[in-house]
């Protein structure tokens, strides 16, 4: 005897699988909220196949109760994975949800045909489907919302970094333009990348432009500081560009002396200083 | 003094030190500072929630409005449980870090604020707080 034979509804799955996945697809496909530009008709076919499949294999020796029995894992699975798509594709947690949710319908018309003749049975497995699928659609909701959890704190994540390629500007001339805050470990890295730069190009200038940069206080000062004295025992000198009004105002107010370095309000008045000293010479072309 | 809003913030990593920076940043427009303004309490509030980091060992920030006549103000109240500060005059002089600083955070804090407070006990732990007024 299973756990289950108090219900007809693992025997229901079992016989009219097909039937139900049949009437439960053209219910998905025929309703208006349905967002063809989001999910291919058969992706959403293969996924109705693929729940509606280990749905029947759960029910035959799984709780009909607790869906976080391990009869159940394949489900939350399968389930999880499809949330995870959706939050990924757009959709918005109520669609999400509404997949699981609209298996209901085909279930129950076909429960009360399949017990006509025994309403207490009936009222039974209406009550069991009912709650069977508000909890797979809660746990869809679930999965869901820490799915966009996981992608906001990436997102914020990545806007703490910071981003920083060192370009060559010009023969001899590197530029490194850095965006974001300094306080991360990677800010090290920025800066050794720069040095192994100037190494591998020769380069005899390099501007550190800090337009990019929000807050400028004595830890972005110091590694600052520590760049340029490194690079200029590797024989090539720093300009420090993008320091705006307020960022000048500030840095004299903490105390801290860049006189030693050469410093520019833009990214172009360094560049002109610095082809200034590499020798290059500009001239306008007359027409 | 009146306070209007207020909030507490954690500072247990460098990111949250970001996000000190970026509230007070975001406060501070709200309040309508004016740019070098906003600069100079987000830099303040930058150097001492690292020191709250680093050698406090973390603690957390209280981020106030404040109200004195009509002018509105930010004040910020740095707390930790670490060591605390011995020499509370040493450690405010330019230059001074035993954690390979620049040793500037501290009194440039002070000269970035209108108003500073420093309360340390060796043992128990260190209250930093700052108003920068409109
Ligand atoms: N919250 C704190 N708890 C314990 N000691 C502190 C605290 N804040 C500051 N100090 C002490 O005061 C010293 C000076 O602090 P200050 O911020 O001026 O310099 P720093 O942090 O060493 O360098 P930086 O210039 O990068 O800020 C520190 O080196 C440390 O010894
Ligand atoms: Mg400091």
């Amino acid at each position: 005897m299973t756990i289950n034979s108090q219900s007809y509804f693992p025997e229901l799955l079992k016989q009219y699988e097909q039937e139900l996945l049949t009437d439960w697809l053209n219910n998905q496909l025929s309703t208006a909220t349905r967002r063809t530009g989001l999910l291919k008709e058969a992706e959403l076919r293969e996924q109705s196949r693929q729940l509606m499949n280990s749905l029947r294999n759960a029910v035959q020796h799984g709780s009909l109760t607790d869906t976080n029995t391990p009869e159940w894992l394949p489900v939350r699975e399968l389930l999880a994975n499809i949330s995870n798509t959706r939050a990924q594709q757009g959709f918005n947690p109520a669609e999400t949800a509404t997949f699981v949710l609209s298996l209901k319908k085909p279930l129950l018309t076909r429960l009360r045909k399949e017990l006509e003749k025994q309403p207490d049975l009936l009222a039974e497995d209406i009550w069991t489907t009912n709650l069977l699928l508000d909890q797979l659609g809660l746990y869809t909701v679930e999965v869901y919302q820490k799915s966009r959890e996981d992608v906001i704190a990436r997102q914020q994540q990545e806007l703490l970094e910071l981003s920083t390629p060192v370009v060559q500007l010009w023969e001899n001339i590197l530029a490194l333009p850095l965006i974001g805050t300094l306080d991360s470990a990677r800010t090290q890295v920025v800066m050794e990348n720069l040095l192994q730069k100037i190494v591998d190009t020769g380069a005899s200038i390099a501007i550190i432009d800090i337009t990019g940069v929000p807050t400028v206080d004595t830890l972005v000062a110091q590694h600052l500081l520590k760049t340029v004295a490194a690079a200029r025992l590797m024989g090539a000198d720093c300009i420090i560009s993008g320091i705006r009004p307020q960022i000048a105002q500030t840095i004299v107010h903490l105390g801290v002396d860049l006189s030693a370095v050469t410093t520019k309000a833009t990214l172009a008045a360094a560049f002109a200083i610095a082809l200034q000293r590499t020798g290059a010479t500009f001239t306008r072309a007359n027409k | 003094m009146p306070v209007q809003r207020d909030e507490v913030m954690p500072i247990r990593s460098s990111e949250d030190v970001v996000r000190v920076r970026q509230m007070v940043r975001q406060w501070a427009v709200t309040l309508g500072f004016s740019l070098v303004d906003q600069t100079k309490i987000v830099t303040a509030a930058s150097e001492l929630a690292r020191n709250t980091l680093g050698y406090g060992g973390g603690g957390e920030v209280q981020l106030e409005i404040v109200q004195k006549g009509i002018r509105s103000g930010l004040r910020l109240t740095f707390i930790d449980q670490g060591p605390g500060i011995l020499d509370i005059e040493l450690a405010l002089k330019d230059g001074y870090t035993t954690g390979g600083g620049l040793g500037l955070g501290l009194s440039g804090a002070k000269r970035l604020s209108n108003e500073f407070e420093i309360f340390s006990r060796p043992g128990e732990g260190t209250r930093v707080s700052i108003t920068r007024w409109k």
